[in-house]
């Protein structure tokens, strides 16, 4: 029992201790930002890889969803004879909810990934060891790019998500539940307001923001050989996934006390 | 002058230093000898603050570095070129944007100079028809080229060398070791290295220091490395232990 009380205790340090050098590295990130000058090569560079390269992904995800959503809710509004309240809710779902969650969670898959593999890898190479010995910070050189990119490009994607999403909702429910356009549009516009989509791309912001940070120090601090590097990209997958999906509970039900609905 | 004062590291509880005392003076070449896995690059990672000592310090040219935080260290760190076992190119350049890496970090110079320099650097060692290549395409010794030509684009005042000619056959370790000693020849730079290749020991250092259980055992020119009794060192630079010993060893690592 003692013995597992210690386990316990030992894990819940660890993480405590990860959450710290986490937050530590969010600060020196910010720090460099306003205090350095930007090094746009790279952060174009890399926001052609994080954006425009995420783009097909995004698009299928938000038009596939949106489509689904239209279906579904149109088999359940058609029973109680309210077939133009699609409109408004696929809409509402897609700017508050889905597509701000589901690009971040897209991006946590495919960016998250591939920006710990690339620096975990570095760091097994001695590559981050290599900049340092020149005078070059990672976090100046590798972080903060990224860090920017992300910001730059996820509220963007989320954007683009949230139109083929609302796009395709519509297509499915005018062309092939047979919806009335002119009452599924004006629904639509009537329900859904700016401050949703406004919602839906400052999440976007907060979102990411933790997949930088996340994949940055799981890279930065990957184990040793290909195994570290694995277990790095995959933490890096998993802890920010999981924290998109807390975090959007927390900053809904903060929104709601802000901006009423 | 690098002094190294006390220097204790530990790994998850393992002890690899043990108190390391030890000077590096300016413009020698120092090689470190020891077995592999015994601290060795450990240690020449603590001299330019790549690593943080448990305990002790390292003084480069009269400022203890152990206090400093990494942004501090910057200004220490661009006395030092470092060329890693693996070389460390980044694998997104090519070998030209590696070498211009640390100038360019430096935004002092135009694209111009830079070009001069790298191509400078580059035709020491020999390098210059590969300089648009990517470091994957490049063999083991090019690559321990291109890092080496990198860590002394800078002309920096320490250049430290991490088993410079582990993996390369002896004709290429031979040319890294002029390679090293031209260095030293063309910049007066103060070479470090650490290796257990005692050809290239005995070939690039003016003096030698044993590095034995974490601690520094023996200390010495190349000849009187050579012609020591010192059982320990003796082994070592002959090559010989017997089966025994070796065995013994090994149960003292499982204990």
């Amino acid at each position: 029992m003692e013995e597992v009380l210690l386990r316990f205790r030992g894990f819940v340090v660890g993480q405590l201790n990860q959450l710290g050098s986490m937050l530590l590295l969010f600060l020196d990130i910010l720090k460099t930002i306003f205090s350095k000058r930007p090094r746009w090569q790279e952060t174009i560079l890399q926001t052609y890889k994080i954006g425009w390269q995420s783009q097909a992904v995004v698009v299928v995800t938000g038009a596939f969803t949106g489509m689904v959503f239209a279906v579904q809710t149109y088999l359940q509004f058609h029973k109680v004879k309210m077939d133009t309240a699609v409109g408004p809710v696929v809409s509402v779902a897609m700017t508050r909810e889905l597509a701000p969650v589901l690009t971040a969670l897209m991006v946590a898959g495919r960016v998250g990934a591939a920006i710990a593999a690339e620096l975990g890898t570095m760091k097994v190479t001695e590559q981050l060891d290599a900049l340092r010995s020149m005078g070059t910070a990672p976090v100046d050189y590798l972080a903060v790019p990224r860090f920017i990119a992300l910001l730059f490009a996820l509220p963007l994607l989320t954007a683009e998500s949230m139109f083929f999403g609302i796009f395709s909702g519509y297509l499915v429910a005018v062309q092939m539940c047979g919806i009335d356009e002119a009452y599924y549009l004006n629904h639509m516009y009537q329900f859904t307001a700016a401050k949703d989509v406004v919602s839906g791309l400052i999440k976007a912001v907060f979102f990411a923001m933790f997949i930088a940070v996340i994949s940055t120090y799981k890279g930065f601090n990957a184990g040793e050989g290909a195994e570290g590097v694995g277990r790095a990209t995959t933490q890096a997958v998993v802890v920010s996934s999981l924290t998109v999906l807390i975090a959007n509970f927390f900053i809904t039900v903060i929104f709601s006390k802000i901006i009423p609905v | 002058m690098i002094q190294i004062q006390d220097l204790r590291k530990s790994f998850n509880g393992a002890e690899v230093l043990r108190g390391v005392d030890f000077e590096v003076h300016d413009s020698e070449t120092v090689v470190i000898i020891g077995r592999s896995g015994g601290g060795k690059s450990v240690l020449l990672k603590h001299l330019c603050g790549l690593l943080q000592p448990d305990a002790g310090r390292v003084i480069v040219d009269g400022v203890d570095i152990e206090p400093l935080s990494e942004r501090e260290l910057t200004p220490i760190r661009k006395k030092f070129g470092v060329l890693f076992q693996g070389a460390a190119l980044f694998d997104s350049m090519t070998v030209f944007d590696n070498v211009a890496f640390p100038l360019r970090e430096e935004r002092k110079f135009d694209e111009e100079e830079i070009g001069h320099a790298v191509e400078h650097a580059l035709s020491i060692v020999d390098l210059l028809q590969a300089k648009d290549k990517k470091p994957a395409e490049l063999s083991g010794g090019m690559r321990k080229r291109a890092g080496l030509a990198r860590a002394c684009v800078m002309q920096p005042k320490y250049v430290l060398y991490d088993e410079p000619t582990t993996g390369l056959d002896p004709v290429l370790a031979d040319n890294i070791n002029n390679l090293i000693l031209r260095m030293r020849d063309h910049f007066h730079v103060t070479n470090i290295a650490v290796t257990h290749d005692m050809t290239s020991a005995y070939k690039i250092g003016d003096r030698i220091a044993m590095l034995h259980e974490g601690r520094i055992h023996a200390v010495g020119t190349p000849s009187e490395i050579q012609a020591t009794t010192d059982p320990i060192v003796r082994q070592f630079i002959t090559g010989t232990g017997t089966i025994q010993q070796e065995v013994q060893r090994g149960a003292e690592t499982v204990h």
